[in-house]
């Protein structure tokens, strides 16, 4: 017994370890109530079923213990000898029947109104990647990539020696969160370019999945204004942790003018009111994106049926070439206007299409060394070592980085195996700067530049 | 006594295979392991090789819970990470729990029923030994570059088509296992029906032999729909078909629907040989009758009904139509209605009865009271518009963590602990039990309790890394796993000084109120039991 104690009191030990835990540690015990009337509902019933298998099984672990207590050997309780009453086992099977049927009634009007995604004030196509989300409002002509903020990014890696908890929001931050206006019925379609995701912020409701070829529907109308968080609920590879979503919810005015900033007038590129800093990228990609969510997820899907590889690197040009064939064939996907030129006030993800001016290496291998850090860094390593073990090839010395550049831009256009295509989700400025970031780091010295202009040709 | 002669007073001249041991040389006692066809043995084997399992798959686990233990990456890759949430429920499942229950129908339908051996020797011999082939193909992906299968157990396309070298390996792994299953069940039917003793009526048999005759029904539906299901994806990936491709006009939700009509039936199967044995179990230590036998069986025949159709509970956020969720909504209501039922049996077979508390019995009064915990969470999940914020969250792994840990692996311990002096002829050691079960019990719910509060708090599954709000619980949590796992070394400990045969001797009966005909043989059940049938002595059926 003196093990026992032993083991029990390091048991102890590591329990009140826990009273060390980060500040930001909260001993939430049950749902919070959400933000909109359907939520509430929700709320409700779940508190409803809870209350019903407490009460049930205060009667029933009661019973038992009561029996355990009193008729137990020890005291001399003869054992009785019924075994059966018909009476006593039709009553528990039609007792917690109504019971039951109670609950179904009030459940089935919520789910029914929760399914009626009708009538909404405005849309937003959602598309789910590998591992970032698109939103593209429909009516408004914006549209725009939302991946983990930098901090968090940094600090989720292994090894990194950031503390979580010094970061804001660690894994609930975005870039570019969704921005919607208070009281407004909005509609979400859902989508997703490559594997199923699941979008999920739990004060606005339930999750939905976005699934590659499906288009969901779900609603919400928020009835208060603040920033919502949540994150991708469906397992959708190495990344699944690290897809969060941010949502806004301001007012119609504030909404209005977010819209206009989103519209493309450089000048009034700011902070939004919530003080959430927005990035030039925003612009930078609506006047293409808006179409190509269903022709990424054919072009996904023909990329998927390849899987992935011992060596990615070494691309099959055919593959590569029948995903093209796919986004050919969709008549919404063009090259990019230069107009979005306009669009960029930050350096570092801002785009410039396929204009006819030169950019300089140094500046290309700065907002390349960021794009890497942002999407590449996290499989193939900052230091460009890969993870070879894990199918993640070097590109120290790799075969693609310091190989043809047409297949090295094609690549990252298209991805290969579990490296998700690009085309969607970078400009041809943000492309144009990683492959020559790639091709003169990590000890790769090639000397090439490539040009935004190289990129859009490869489109 | 007017029951059997015990079959170890007959001296057939006919029958010289008996046991060969460790003193007759080595070779010939492996031989006798890779060869045997006694129900006997094999039971043993299944068990051995589905502790082996439990155990790697424990270990998988606490890779897990250290990574979770703190916010941040500490330990493994996030790609290592998915293959270990992957492998750690493909081996508990497959390799663990469905062998386990297999491993005590080896050993007990034939003794409950009053029969020599299974009707399928042969095939019994090699249901099993296709099993280690299978387990260390699946977890030899560990060791191939691309690492092992990611895309959790559950297989979802297009995911699983990310998946390298190891995809038509777990694939065939997975074949192998539906095998083995399908051969094991099929010999169970076939004994059961037909090999029972002459004065065995069906309604009269034992509930572990009811539970089990209709898990295999479960078994033999349902196996052949996974194998269909995995044959698809390896043709999707290697022969260019694109049955869950929707490039290709396929549909990656076909094949959540047909995993899930695999895969809720199995649950299924994961817990009636359960109820089977907690059924068992209770009347014992009770030293009272199962109340409502026959009811008790209804409403295991209801409960393998209803879980053909309920798959799509698993799949409410995929957007089904409405008509859809709410049918697939309400027959799940009704699971919890035979589900009580046999809950309140169990209750109602300890009231006024005269207990005692041996190990088996406080397994499977902590299976009753942990399961109905279990289940208790699966009605609320139950309600589809909960069930959008339940789903996919740590709520859903503390949901069946509770019915398959307290729920299944307690009843497969209560079974071991109830049935050991049987098998090896002497008393485990009591003390050491009764620590075992209150260590178990007490550990395994701080380690799964709290991810309740962690899946209300909006905590997703089958992530290694978390915001800093659900730090508290995760780091609980993670305590709890570790203390649980070390605590079954005390069980293995146990068992194996049973198996040594170091204990007190065990009386043919064993257990004062133990009524079935496996008590009518001797401690140690001799290597050949009812090589004629019994004469059954209506005391002792149900």
């Amino acid at each position: 017994m003196k093990k026992i104690s032993m083991l029990s009191r390091w048991g102890l030990g590591a329990l009140g370890a826990l009273a060390m835990a980060p500040a930001h540690a909260e001993w939430t015990l049950n749902m919070g109530r959400g933000v909109t009337d359907l939520t509430d509902d929700v709320f409700g019933l779940h508190m409803l079923i809870f209350w019903i298998c407490v009460v049930i099984g205060i009667g029933v672990f009661g019973a038992m213990l009561y029996s355990v207590i009193m008729h137990r050997k020890a005291r001399g309780f003869e054992a009785a000898h019924f075994h059966e009453s018909t009476v006593v086992e039709i009553a528990w099977t039609v007792v917690p029947f109504i019971i039951l049927i109670a609950v179904a009634i009030p459940a089935a009007g919520t789910l029914l109104q929760i399914e009626d995604s009708s009538d909404p004030d405005m849309t937003i196509r959602v598309t789910g990647y590998q591992w970032l989300w698109e939103y593209d409002y429909v009516d408004e002509d914006v549209s725009f990539f939302s991946r983990i903020d930098r901090e968090s990014d940094r600090a989720r890696q292994l090894g990194s020696g950031i503390d979580p908890a010094s970061v804001e929001h660690y894994l609930r931050n975005v870039d570019n969160p969704m921005v919607v206006p208070v009281d407004t019925r909005v509609r979400l379609l859902l989508t997703s370019g490559d594997v199923i995701h699941s979008w999920w912020v739990p004060e606005l409701g339930g999750k939905k999945d976005a699934i590659p070829g499906y288009i969901n529907d779900m609603w919400f109308k928020a009835n208060e204004t603040g920033t919502y968080r949540g994150q991708c609920a469906e397992l959708c590879g190495r990344g699944h942790a690290f897809m969060p979503i941010v949502v806004k919810v301001v007012s119609q005015s504030e909404y209005d003018d977010w819209v206009a900033e989103q519209g493309g007038d450089a000048e009034s590129e700011g902070e939004l009111a919530t003080g959430q800093p927005s990035s030039g990228e925003v612009s930078a990609d609506e006047a293409t994106s808006s179409e190509e969510s269903p022709t990424a997820g054919n072009a996904t899907e023909g990329r998927t049926e390849d899987g992935r590889e011992d060596q990615p690197e070494e691309a099959e040009e055919s593959i590569v070439g029948s995903g093209e064939e796919d986004e050919g064939s969709e008549p919404a996907t063009g090259d990019e206007p230069s107009s979005e030129d306009t669009g960029s006030g930050d350096g570092s993800s801002g785009a410039s299409g396929g204009g006819s001016s030169e950019v300089s290496e140094d500046e290309l291998m700065s907002e390349g060394e960021t794009v890497y850090a942002n999407l590449c860094a996290a499989c193939h390593q900052p230091d460009g070592s890969g993870m070879p073990s894990a199918g993640f090839p070097a590109l120290k010395d790799g075969a693609i980085t310091t190989g043809p550049v047409e297949a090295h831009v094609a690549q990252v256009l298209n991805g290969k195996g579990a490296m998700p295509p690009y085309r969607g989700s970078l400009s041809d400025r943000e492309i144009a700067a990683v492959v020559t970031y790639e091709r003169n780091s990590f000890g790769n010295s090639t000397g090439d530049v490539i040009q935004p202009s190289q990129v859009a040709e490869q489109r | 006594m007017s029951t059997v002669n015990p079959t170890d007073t007959h001296h057939h001249d006919d029958h010289h295979h008996g046991p060969v041991t460790l003193a007759d040389g080595v070779w010939p006692w492996m031989k006798r392991w890779i060869g045997t066809t006694n129900h006997k043995d094999l039971g043993t084997l299944y068990l051995i090789f589905s502790f082996t399992m439990l155990f790697i798959g424990g270990l998988m686990s606490l890779v897990i819970r250290a990574e979770l233990f703190a916010p941040g990456i500490q330990f493994v890759d996030p790609a290592f990470y998915n293959e270990m949430i992957t492998l750690h429920a493909l081996v508990m499942i497959f390799g663990g729990v469905m062998p386990a229950f297999v491993g005590l129908a080896n050993w007990m339908v034939p003794m409950m029923i009053g029969c020599s051996d299974l009707a399928l020797p042969r095939v019994n011999n090699w249901g099993f030994w296709i099993l280690p082939f299978a387990f260390t193909m699946l977890l030899g992906t560990l060791f191939l570059s691309g690492g092992g299968p990611a895309s959790g157990w559950t297989m979802y396309p297009p995911l699983v088509m990310q998946t390298g070298n190891a995809l038509p390996l777990m694939v065939f792994a997975l074949h192998l296992a539906g095998i083995s299953s399908i051969t094991g069940a099929i010999n169970i039917v076939v004994t059961i029906l037909n090999m029972r003793a002459p004065d065995m009526p069906l309604l009269k048999m034992p509930l572990f032999v009811w539970t089990w005759l209709i898990t295999a029904y479960l078994l033999i539906a349902v196996m052949p729909v996974l194998a269909g299901a995995v044959t698809m994806i390896l043709t999707d990936h290697f022969f260019g078909t694109t049955f869950f491709d929707a490039a290709g006009g396929g549909d990656p939700v076909l094949f959540q629907h047909i995993f899930w009509f695999f895969g809720h039936p199995e649950v299924y199967i994961m817990i009636l040989p359960a109820f089977g044995i907690v059924s068992t179990i209770i009347p014992a230590f009770a030293r009272k009758p199962l109340f409502g036998h026959d009811s008790m069986v209804y409403a295991v025949a209801s409960i393998a009904f209803l879980s053909f159709i309920v798959w799509a509970h698993h799949m409410f956020t995929v957007g089904m139509p409405v008509s859809a969720e709410l049918f697939f909504m309400f027959a799940t209501m009704l699971i919890a209605v035979p589900t009580g039922v046999k809950v309140f049996n169990w209750v109602a077979t300890m009231w006024r009865g005269s207990m005692t508390f041996e190990t088996p019995m406080l397994f499977a009064l902590g299976f009753v009271v942990l399961f109905t915990i279990g289940g208790f969470s699966g009605l609320m999940l139950a309600l589809t518009p909960v069930d959008f914020q339940y789903h996919d969250s740590y709520f859903v792994v503390a949901h069946f963590h509770y019915v398959l840990v307290p729920g299944a692996i307690f009843s497969i311990i209560a079974a071991i602990y109830y049935w050991i002096p049987k098998w090896t002829g002497v008393m485990y050691n009591e003390k050491l039990g009764q620590f075992h079960f209150w260590w178990s019990a007490v550990w395994i719910n701080v380690l799964f309790f709290p991810q309740h509060f962690l899946g209300l708090a909006g905590m997703p599954r089958r992530i290694p890394d978390y915001a800093v709000q659900f730090t508290d619980f995760n780091m609980v949590s993670s305590v709890g796993a570790f203390m649980f796992f070390i605590g079954q070394f005390v069980f293995i400990y146990n068992m194996i000084m049973c198996m040594r045969g170091s204990g007190t001797k065990a009386t043919g009966r064993v257990w004062e109120g133990a009524r079935g005909l496996e008590w009518t043989v001797a401690s140690p059940a001799p290597y050949h039991t009812f090589e004629t049938p019994p004469k059954i002595d209506p005391r002792e059926m149900a």
